[in-house]
């Protein structure tokens, strides 16, 4: 036993000098990258204009930049002890909503605070990554097979799931879902208890479709035959594929999409901005941004092998994927290979709440980085920091 | 030490897993690049012609319609602007404001107001509605000075049909009007809400050629259908329709129109005997084809309908009348052929007997002894029984056939009816009883089944005097500039001899120049006295109701007595100058009694104005055949 560790050398309280040497640059050039170019696209999308999207979007990724910081700057260990106490808020905002929530868009989803709008759900996404890291890392390999003790985190993934659900939100409850799959599975959890997963998730497609809106069955609906119905629900799907085809390989050019600017193209500055991004800077624009991201995750991973302690590792893979997740969803969605869900693109679409939660992330993702010498007992930290 | 073992032991799952992860993501994003690759690449070309579906709307563009003008080049019919005020709802606040602000400058009908107030709900925010047409300059100028306080209001200019002279053209010019439902080809011109087609006279017959080929006007619109704007290098400009050329004098048709709306009801034709041109063609009581353009009121609608004057009708080409006495040269011509002679003499002593049937002559107390030029000049009914009697209806019937009776000439005219020429056949055909005897004397003096149009008459006078089977047109061609080029029509036609002996048409023309100029012809009076303008012709008064014996023995009444619709129809045909004919006429007035005491006097009046009109020189504007026009 090696109790000398929180107080050895090796695993120090950082100067704030020293932490600011440590910040990882290189992912603060790619959030300034991907931030700018939505705040363009934003532009574009009012045609030429800053109002009313690209200036409010500009003071958002500020205030989202200093809080990453913050978030950043913070001590992975203080991360690590609060992980429960977050989740636990997460939940209670989560059963607020669907007690007191507004409504908006026809589903309960927001919490109105005057000041700022709260989505619980998006919140929830760090918190539950948060709390499966915090608790996956206090499991012994041995223990990861142990089927009782899979037992809590299971729950700990699908209460949110549930409620997220009934709010209804198909799309951020599928993302709680796999990003809690994803963590089983670097946790270490036997391969063959996902393929058990998989199966009992198939014969649950007929009974889960029963629980199904009308709306979301017909989006699903939609989705598998986008021509049945051109001008109804399958118009968002037809118009972002026409708008995206007719970019071709370099675009029509900065402000000169003719789909998006002639308003074919619904919620182009939110849900929709890939496929105007594409429009106006082809398939090499599309590729670029595509690109962007694949760094903006290649430095996630990387973030999390080089950590020492199993938390930061968890953590990071997890918010890494959880990012993925979103850049995924909303692209194949544009591109009409999956159905319609309410995902927004990172950093670009126009909106608050889910930029919060990508700076967040990414403000600990850093934290992780800077603190990645840092080493926690598997027991946990029973010592003030 | 085993917990440092545990967590390598857990590092180096953690690193497979995230190794795992990582490649499932990306193939994932590989599957998104491919995904662009297949839609912006592969795909791209379908996809840009789609994304052009959508934002491109085709406009049609309305061709101007071509003028009619007349043989001189004088305008008949052209297009004018016609100025109207929209209002586009997103543009104004209150459109009840806007609307009775404007109402204070132009008068505004309740009923506008609502059908406004009723479209600007309906239709998009940014669709202008027409609030009223047809304003006057004085409006429009008072409603551009107003501007700035009529937020949403604005002038639109359209183009109207104009018809120049009103009444007197409109039955060879004919009118325009909305297009109808059965009207519709496909044409997506004709679904345009401001086209208007002819409905009647040469605005329907050369509908085709006046109405040109529409253009198309690329709009760029957005998903709403709001226009963003036109692209102009795709713009492909309206063919204006081509103008249309007749062979009318206008100022003759005022002229002739002029003296037929002196009576209640009358219809008149002057034609080219050589070569068929129709230089006036009047039918009176007429109406204003400009009310047509703008669409008519239901009112003044109603009022051409039920008027028993049938102003709707051209009676010139669709009016039917017995002939008269005018058919009688028909017989003479007939008989000749036959083998009469003219020196051939008949006692007419009032009346003669068939069977115990007695046919009247006009004339109480008879004519004494006529032969055939006399038989003409007097109009002796008598006369025309016995020479009747002796030819014979098939013969009578052929030889009305032959001058262009009973059939329609095909004028370029809509509406043309063919009239009635009786034979054997028709009789038993249309009534289905044989023929008797005494109609062929009925017919002979041109009463009876037999009908005839104005122009009918007049093509046969002109066949008369030029011996040939000449046909009426009222168009000469077409030039494809408004006011430019070359007229290009129908080769000059060269109609061919009517195979009628022409001593035979010699005698006929003498006869009826014996009509007008002889003492004792029963147009004396009514002769052109100036020297080398003397005109031909033949009187005809045909009766509409039938005279019995009671009357005749009590004596019969004059047409000045009895109920206007009761009354003889007076006709008139002619043609002058008698020595070198070239010009013919018919008049018929319904029920204006004697032929020679009505229509004549208007005969006479219509050729001495044609040939005071006559400097040979001036035919009109030079005419292209499309022959020549093809060799050069």
């Amino acid at each position: 036993m090696d109790f000398t560790d929180l107080s050895s050398p090796r695993n120090p309280r950082l100067k704030f000098s020293q932490k600011l040497a440590q910040i990882s640059w290189g992912l603060i050039f790619l959030v300034l990258a991907l931030g700018a170019s939505g705040v363009a696209m934003l532009y574009s999308a009012a045609d030429g204009s800053m109002e009313p999207w690209a200036s409010r979007q500009m003071v958002r990724l500020g205030a989202g930049l200093l809080i990453m910081s913050v978030v950043a700057l913070f001590d992975i260990r203080f991360w690590f002890r609060q992980s429960y106490l977050i989740y636990l808020g997460a939940l209670l905002l989560l059963v607020a909503v669907e007690v007191m929530g507004s409504t908006g868009m026809g589903a309960q989803r927001w919490i109105d605070l005057k000041v700022i709008r709260i989505q619980p759900s998006e919140v929830m996404k760090v918190a539950l990554v948060m709390v499966l890291a915090r608790y996956f890392h206090g499991l012994a390999s041995d223990d990861i097979g142990r089927p009782t003790l899979l037992l809590l985190p299971l729950a700990l993934v699908l209460v949110p799931t549930a409620l997220v659900v009934k709010q209804p939100d198909l799309g951020t409850s599928a993302m709680l879902l796999m990003v809690g799959v994803a963590m089983f599975f670097i946790a270490g959890v036997r391969m063959w208890k996902f393929g058990v997963l998989v199966v009992a998730g198939l014969g649950a497609i007929p009974i889960g479709w029963q629980f199904l809106h009308g709306y979301q069955r017909q989006r699903v609906l939609t989705f598998l035959n986008p021509e049945s119905d051109p001008l109804g629900s399958g118009y968002h799907t037809i118009q972002s594929k026409i708008a995206l085809g007719s970019g071709g390989l370099t675009g029509r050019g900065f402000l000169q999409g003719t789909q998006t600017h002639l308003e074919f193209l619904p919620e182009k500055q939110t849900d929709f901005i890939f496929t105007m991004l594409a429009e106006e800077f082809g398939m090499l624009g599309g590729l670029g941004l595509l690109g962007l991201y694949t760094l903006v995750f290649v430095y996630g991973a990387a973030i999390a092998i080089r950590s020492r302690n199993h938390f930061g590792r968890l953590l990071a893979m997890g918010l890494m994927i959880n990012l993925f997740l979103y850049v995924f969803i909303n692209i194949a969605m544009v591109m009409g290979l999956i159905p319609v869900v309410g995902v927004p693109l990172p950093l670009i679409s126009y909106g608050g709440t889910a930029m919060m939660t990508v700076l967040i992330s990414l403000g600990l993702m850093m934290s992780i980085s800077i603190h990645r010498d840092v080493r926690i007992p598997r027991t946990g930290l029973n010592t003030e920091l | 030490m085993a917990r440092r073992n545990d967590d390598q032991t857990r590092y180096r799952i953690f690193t497979r897993r995230a190794m795992l992860i990582g490649a499932g993501q990306a193939a994932l994003l590989s599957t998104l690049a491919g995904r662009m690759y297949y839609l912006q690449i592969l795909e791209s070309d379908r996809y840009a012609t789609l994304a052009e579906d959508n934002r491109i709307n085709l406009r049609l563009l309305a061709p101007p319609r071509g003028r009619i003008i007349d043989r001189f080049g004088l305008p008949l019919a052209d297009n004018v602007q016609n100025y109207r005020v929209v209002l586009v709802r997103e543009q104004t606040r209150d459109v009840a404001w806007t609307l009775d602000a404007l109402g204070q400058i132009i008068e505004l009908s309740d009923y506008d107001r609502e059908r406004v107030l009723r479209e600007t709900t309906s239709k998009r925010a940014f669709v202008p509605v027409t609030v009223r047409d047809n304003l006057t300059w004085p409006q429009v100028s008072r409603i551009e000075v107003n501007a700035p306080e009529l937020p949403g209001v604005s002038i639109d200019v359209g183009r109207t049909r104009r018809y120049l002279f009103g009444d007197p053209m409109t039955p060879v010019l004919g009118y325009v009007s909305a297009v109808s439902e059965s009207e519709l080809t496909g044409d997506p011109l004709l679904e345009l809400p401001d086209f208007r087609i002819g409905k009647n006279g040469v605005e329907r017959q050369h509908d085709l050629k006046l109405r040109g080929a529409a253009g198309t006007s690329q709009i760029e619109v957005n998903a709403a259908g709001r226009v963003i704007r036109e692209l102009k290098q795709r713009r492909n400009e309206a063919v204006p329709g081509k103008e249309l050329v007749l062979t009318l004098d206008a100022e003759l048709q005022l002229f002739v129109h002029e003296q037929l709306a002196a009576h209640e009801s009358a219809s008149a034709v002057v034609m080219n005997v050589e070569n068929g041109e129709v230089l006036a063609l009047g039918s009176a009581p007429s109406y204003d084809a400009n009310a047509f353009s703008l669409g008519i009121s239901p009112d003044y609608w109603g009022t051409l309908v039920n008027d028993p004057l049938s102003p709707l009708t051209n009676k010139a080409v669709a009016g039917l009348y017995a002939p008269g006495s005018t058919f009688k040269m028909m017989v003479a011509l007939a008989a000749l052929g036959a083998g009469a002679s003219p020196g051939d003499l008949a006692f007419c002593r009032g009346w003669l007997e068939l069977g115990n049937a007695r046919f009247h002559c006009w004339k109480k107390h008879g004519h004494g002894w006529l032969d055939m030029i006399g038989g003409i000049k007097q109009s002796c009914d008598v006369y025309f029984y016995e020479l009747s009697k002796r030819t014979g209806i098939d013969r009578i019937s052929e030889m009305a056939t032959r001058f262009g009776l009973g059939q329609p000439l095909g004028v370029d005219l809509p509406g043309e009816r063919p009239g009635v020429v009786p034979t054997r056949e028709w009789k038993l055909g249309a009534i289905g009883e044989p023929w008797q005897k005494g109609e062929t004397l009925v017919t002979a003096i041109g009463q009876g089944f037999i009908l005839a149009t104005p122009l009918q008459l007049a093509v046969m006078v002109a066949r008369i005097a030029s011996g040939r089977a000449v046909t009426p047109r009222v168009t000469r061609g077409f030039r494809e500039v408004e006011g430019e080029g070359p007229v290009v029509g129908a080769e000059a036609p060269v109609f061919a001899p009517l195979d009628v002996p022409e001593a035979h048409l010699k005698l006929v023309r003498q006869a009826m120049d014996a009509v007008v100029n002889e003492k004792k012809g029963t147009a004396y009076w009514r002769r052109i006295a100036k020297e080398g303008w003397e005109m031909a012709g033949k009187t005809g008064t045909s009766q509409v109701r039938r005279i019995t014996k009671a009357e005749r023995d009590e004596g019969v009444k004059k047409n000045d007595e009895l109920p206007w619709r009761f009354r003889d129809h007076a006709l008139f045909v002619a043609f002058a100058p008698v020595h070198k004919p070239r010009y013919c006429c018919a008049v018929v007035v319904e029920h204006g009694g004697g032929g020679s005491k009505v229509a004549a006097p208007i005969a006479r009046d219509i050729l001495t104005e044609v040939q005071r009109r006559d400097p040979s020189a001036a035919q009109g504007l030079p005419l292209l055949a499309s022959s020549q026009v093809r060799e050069g």
